[in-house]
């Protein structure tokens, strides 16, 4: 666009903390985070993941994406009514981040909890860069952020992820089909225009963000023993177990 | 063919002679812009007027409007939490006191960006005059006041319109005490800039904040180049400060 200015003054930087992990931060804690597409089956791994990290009696919080109480009730508000614009979208998830960031992530990595993100920043990464907004705006809101310290990309066919969420309810949402671009009238077509979109953007950030890939067309145990070996192996559990004294 | 000697010209077009229109001009966004939307050639005119409360804001947009609306322009206001989107989210979490910094920044900007696209942008296409009872300056202040970082607020407002007409109405700390008494016999929480814990007394803290807010916006000035308004002045006097400005503005280069 030739209508714009740029800000005097601003030396265009990306990424500021999104460029060190949480360890390299110096947090006691640890951030696990997974990502993949819509019924990529993500959601059931981090939950094993959680259930395995808590009986074995370790400090373990696990949080969603959009689902900050005072944040969820605007976008939903805004998504029945069709009120949001790229632009606002973006925004009102980075607000519904941004509070559960400071208000829970940030005091629990302080206090050397295992943090496990059912989302994080790259899903907005990918979300709104398909929606039209500019990729250095959109990292730019995210970065008073820090990286994960594991990312597991969970990498499924667009057939695998349709089939599994029209198993589990009888149509597609709105927003996951991404109607609101206008790309088809079929809300199933729309699904794999948009998904497909996105994981073209997700892939794209794969190796800059250190995704740990895994394939999850196969069945639910081989990947969770994936999940499992690589957490052991990456993170020293035995630091986080409850010590009251 | 009958012509009627009286009637040279239509009645509409003698009428129309003395109501200036605007010259459609090329608005631009600070940065990026919103997605998919064109500023180039918008009607109406953008104007802005920043100060604390107190400052005489209302007073000053309520005198443009009626002259405004006086000369034949047709006008539309808006102002900061009014968006249909989150003003009830935003009133509520500041009530409560919960939302931490970034937080409360971003649900304000997205405030700002839902009007910016379905209430400003839709009147100037339109050709009216909207003015805007504060803008990203404030918002900008009071978040560099808490210590946010600039180039993050630079590039979260950089989805913004630039106006065409900005002016701050700056008023002495001591002056604005005053007003905020006479007009309800207190001072406002967050005016106060009580969240910074600048100081137990409310009265102590107000003024401190309010020189605070006041070195922002001059720093601010300088980047976006806005006039500053010496509202230590009687209503009417800015007032008149106010409409030879934008005057010129509607009548164009």
């Amino acid at each position: 666009m030739d209508n714009t200015i740029v800000f005097p003054g601003v030396v265009p930087r990306l990424l500021r903390v999104l460029t060190k992990t949480f360890a390299e931060m110096g947090y006691p804690g640890r951030l696990v985070a997974v990502e993949g597409l819509d019924g990529s089956g993500k959601s059931t791994q981090v939950y094993l993941l959680k259930r395995w990290l808590q009986l074995q009696g370790l400090k373990v919080f696990f949080t969603e994406w959009n689902s900050s109480e005072i944040v969820k009730s605007a976008t939903s508000k805004g998504k029945k009514m069709e009120l949001l614009t790229p632009t606002t979208f973006s925004l009102i998830h980075a607000t519904d981040f941004a509070d559960r960031y400071e208000r829970q992530l940030v005091p629990l990595l302080k206090a050397g909890y295992l943090v496990l993100c059912d989302r994080y920043v790259f899903t907005a990464f990918a979300r709104d860069v398909v929606r039209g907004c500019p990729m250095d705006w959109v990292r730019g809101l995210y970065d008073f952020a820090c990286l994960p310290d594991l990312t597991f990309f969970f990498k499924a066919d667009l057939e695998v992820s349709l089939n599994r969420i029209l198993q589990g309810r009888p149509q597609l949402k709105y927003f996951e089909a991404g109607m609101d671009l206008g790309l088809s009238a079929d809300i199933q077509e729309s699904f794999r225009i948009f998904q497909g979109r996105l994981l073209e953007q997700y892939l794209s950030m794969s190796t800059e963000f250190h995704f740990s890939l895994i394939d999850a067309n196969e069945t639910i145990e081989p990947q969770q023993e994936i999940l499992r070996t690589l957490v052991a192996k990456n993170i020293p559990l035995a630091d986080f177990q409850f010590v009251l004294t | 063919m009958k012509r009627s000697p009286a009637k040279k010209r239509p009645l509409t077009s003698r009428i129309r002679r003395h109501i200036v229109t605007p010259r459609r001009t090329r608005h631009r966004f600070y940065g990026h812009g919103l997605p998919g939307v064109d500023a180039s050639a918008l009607g109406g005119k953008l104007i802005v007027v920043e100060g604390a409360d107190g400052s005489g804001r209302s007073t000053q947009i309520a005198k443009l409007v009626e002259w405004l609306e006086a000369v034949g322009h047709a006008t539309v206001q808006v102002g900061l939490k009014r968006s249909n989107l989150v003003s009830e989210e935003l009133d509520q979490a500041k009530r409560g006191n919960i939302l931490s910094r970034t937080t409360l920044s971003l649900f304000y900007a997205t405030d700002f960006a839902d009007q910016i696209e379905n209430r400003i942008l839709p009147a100037l296409r339109a050709g009216f005059m909207v003015l805007c009872d504060r803008y990203i300056y404030t918002l900008m202040a009071r978040d560099l006041v808490r210590g946010m970082d600039e180039t993050w607020l630079k590039n979260l407002y950089s989805i913004a319109l630039e106006p065409d007409a900005v002016f701050y109405l700056n008023v002495s700390p001591e002056n604005l005490v005053q007003r905020n008494f006479a007009k309800d016999f207190a001072l406002d929480y967050w005016e106060s800039g009580m969240d910074l814990g600048l100081s137990r007394d409310m009265f102590d803290s107000f003024l401190k904040y309010q020189r605070m807010v006041m070195d922002q916006f001059r720093h601010l000035q300088t980047i976006y180049n806005f006039t500053i308004v010496n509202g230590d002045r009687p209503p009417e006097v800015i007032h008149r400060e106010l409409q030879r400005k934008i005057e010129s503005i509607v009548a164009g280069p």
